[in-house]
């Protein structure tokens, strides 16, 4: 095994990561791959750990990958449920933070509406944070688990095309992979129609199409987003037949892409609306099933790399 | 099928101004298409088995492009029909024309310009496009599925009449239509200035005691939308420019290097605010008549460049709608039949070239919507108006094709008169002096 290469206390975003943290961390994540896939998957290297799930925004996926990658880690997970909780009685983040450091927890991941909460959020505790996903910034874990899907399939990351189709402008799930696939060298094409992207883009080297029929020519990777429901009727997009028209992938649509390309969706999918419905379950292309298996093995590599490095900093 | 049909239009001053041409020669025409052009073409005659139409040393021009038209059917038949527009259109010379989508249902799907298309190919006559609108039922607020509307024939988009009020509305819409290649074409007019006004704002509405509409209003809308298409990126057109101050901000916007362009309508450079005089509704437009000093300055913008276009902004109101207290009768004037004679003023009056003439009203809307069209050019479909630009005649809207009178020039004498007009190799109209 490589050597790991990995000293953050926080993971917080892809941006100013370098490309070998990267290949550590899916190195890593690749042997709980196997381990997940094995009868003795319950391993104890966090054993005695506390590991808290502070999700501001709904989530089902994200929470429970989290929750069981922690699990089998061997750690002890809970979720707290911040609608419930005093968040919604008009307590501040700050005040959370406080809140939490009196009991004593390892690690915290954070998902919250606002861009920038979960910094701010790990600037106030004495443990790891992990950005589950702040506002339309970052949600680094996910471009972790889409660049393992890729690399186990493809066997690297650079020099390979890469479509990111559909709402660029609100996706932090598109933030952090365009982050990602930059740093590890691959070839980042956006499409979408001009309301769905940003005005200017901070990074080189990526290509911008408003049209699938010349964007997805010669692709390696088709990366679909999901479009919220509150943008698909008024000024970012005129209808769902429409959008489905000019920037849902089909079949036709996909054979402008390489033969062998695959096709990804951070979920949860609207059928018929960026997907069509068929190609979403078609295993030929689509890996959206095998992104969510990687996803737990990441956040494994993830939680157990901030203990360790934790534990390290603190001593 | 009479495809092979042949014409030779002979003794005809051709005009065009693609190719800068304006000497006398003849033009030859096959079944739809033009198949030869020339000076020299038919100088040892022409063969029997064509058909000659001696054009008598007058000009021979391609067919002119009426940018901006509104058209009352469906909804308002009796103001307008796409028939009695053909027919009009035809008369004035103009062989293709492209109507607003203020009709009733407004033409925010594809099967309102469907219907449209379908119902004008029926009556064979001018050639008519159809702009869709921005926003659903012209609404101001959610897009209208522009995409869609595009494939389907849309020449462009706007809302008409109506400027896009809400300035985030109009952002999205600028960056949606940019991302299909489209055009937006704006009714530069603030709304909340404008609210109510009926006039040009001035010495004049405030002797008539009418509420008047100041110049700014136009410049504030062009200022705006030119900031947003900064950002934005996509083709922006400015309708029916009327004042000083719009032509400045589009002057300038075009030599920051923004796709911008814009038109007026010869009611902007042939009258003024004057013309309302003791309330004469039929000079109630939108926008409204200005001073001297705008008229002034929409001619100088015609003669550098400023301005790309001239459209008729052909309005149809019935009689009840515009005898009425000057307040309360609708806005417009008709224009398809003076269009070509009053935009001839201009050379009359020696501030253009008829060359000038043509490509405003032909040339150039052609290329700012793509039509294969504009130009005397082999394999082009043969859309020609020929017309006398110098016979003399006195305006009177009740002899007129469109099913409205409402002519600002009636009583007007103007020069130049449309003789014959061709589409698609066809003759659709044709008058003697």
């Amino acid at each position: 095994m490589n050597k790991l290469r990995f000293y953050h206390n926080h993971i917080l975003g892809i941006e100013g990561l370098e490309p070998q943290e990267i290949t550590s961390l899916l190195n890593l994540s690749d042997n709980f791959v196997e381990n997940n896939r094995s009868e003795h998957r319950k391993l104890n290297n966090l054993r005695g750990k506390t590991i808290v799930n502070l999700f501001f925004e709904t989530s089902t996926r994200t929470r429970t990958s989290f929750e069981l990658a922690g699990k089998n880690l061997g750690a002890d997970v809970v979720n707290m449920q911040v609608s419930t909780s005093s968040i919604s009685k008009g307590e501040t983040l700050i005040d959370t933070a406080i809140t939490l450091n009196a009991m004593n927890i390892d690690i915290l991941i954070v998902r919250h509406p606002e861009s920038g909460a979960v910094k701010l959020l790990s600037e106030k505790v004495n443990c790891s944070v992990i950005n589950a996903g702040d506002g339309t910034h970052e949600h680094p874990t996910q471009a972790l688990l889409d660049a393992l899907t890729i690399r186990r399939r493809k066997g690297h990351l650079n020099g390979l095309t890469v479509a990111i189709c559909g709402d660029i402008l609100h996706s932090r799930v598109a933030h952090s992979n365009i982050n990602l696939l930059n740093i590890m060298d691959a070839n980042v094409r956006l499409i979408a129609p001009l309301t769905l992207l940003p005005t200017q883009t901070h990074m080189h080297g990526i290509e911008i199409f408003h049209d699938m029929f010349t964007g997805l020519v010669g692709v390696d990777i088709i990366m679909i987003l999901r479009v919220q429901n509150e943008r698909m009727y008024g000024n970012f997009i005129p209808s769902i037949r429409e959008y489905f028209h000019f920037f849902g992938l089909d079949y036709e649509k996909l054979k402008l892409a390489k033969s062998d390309a695959l096709i990804m969706h951070p979920g949860p999918i609207n059928r018929g609306f960026e997907l069509d419905s068929d190609l979403a379950d078609d295993v030929e292309h689509s890996v959206i099933r095998e992104q969510v298996e990687m996803g737990v093995a990441v956040r494994m590599a993830c939680l157990s790399v901030l203990i360790k490095n934790f534990d390290h900093n603190k001593s | 099928m009479s495809t092979n049909i042949r014409v030779a239009y002979i003794n005809a001053r051709l005009l065009d101004p693609a190719s800068n041409l304006d000497s006398i020669g003849s033009l030859l025409t096959e079944g739809e298409y033009i198949v030869d052009i020339g000076s020299n073409l038919f100088q040892d005659g022409v063969p029997a088995d064509i058909q000659v139409i001696d054009c008598n040393g007058n000009c021979l021009a391609p067919g002119l492009i009426d940018m901006r038209v509104q058209l009352r059917e469906p909804g308002e038949e009796h103001k307008e029909t796409l028939y009695s527009a053909g027919k009009a259109a035809v008369a004035g010379g103009i062989t293709s024309m492209i109507c607003l989508p203020n009709t009733n249902p407004i033409i925010d799907n594809i099967a309102i310009l469907e219907f449209i298309s379908n119902r004008a190919r029926k009556n064979g006559l001018a050639k008519i496009y159809s702009y869709a609108s921005i926003t659903k039922q012209l609404a101001g607020k959610e897009l209208a599925e522009i995409g869609m509307l595009a494939e389907a024939g849309a020449l462009g988009f706007t809302d008409g009449t109506k400027v896009i009020r809400n300035t985030r509305v109009m952002r999205r819409a600028l960056s949606y239509i940019a991302t299909f290649d489209m055009m937006i074409l704006q009714h530069p007019e603030d709304p909340n200035l404008s609210e109510n006004g009926v006039m040009n704002e001035g010495k004049m509405s405030n002797r008539l005691g009418l509420t008047g509409i100041p110049t700014i209003a136009e410049a504030i809308i062009l200022e705006r939308d030119i900031r947003l298409l900064s950002i934005t990126g996509g083709k922006y057109h400015a309708s029916h420019l009327s004042t000083s101050l719009g032509v400045e901000v589009v002057r300038k916007a075009k030599l920051d290097g923004l796709q911008i362009t814009c038109d007026t309508a010869p009611p902007y450079f042939i009258l003024n605010e004057l013309a309302v005089g003791d309330y004469c509704t039929f000079s109630k437009l939108s926008p409204p008549l200005r001073s001297e000093f705008d008229r002034q300055s929409i001619i100088i913008a015609i003669k550098d460049g400023v301005i790309d276009a001239i459209a008729s902004d052909h309005a149809p109101q019935d009689q009840d709608s515009k005898r009425l207290p000057f307040s309360q009768a609708e806005y417009g004037g008709i224009g398809l039949e003076t269009l070509l004679a009053t935009t001839l003023e201009l050379y009359h009056n020696n501030h253009i070239t008829l060359l000038k003439a043509i490509e405003l009203l032909s040339l150039n809307p052609a290329r700012l919507l793509k039509l294969s069209a504009g130009m005397l050019k082999i394999g082009i479909p043969a859309d020609l108006t020929i017309f006398d630009p110098n016979h003399s005649w006195l305006v009177n809207s009740e002899q007129f094709h469109s099913k409205s009178k409402n002519s600002p020039f009636n009583g007007h004498y103007l020069r130049g008169k449309v003789l014959r007009t061709v589409i698609d190799g066809r003759t659709v109209f044709a008058t003697d002096v």
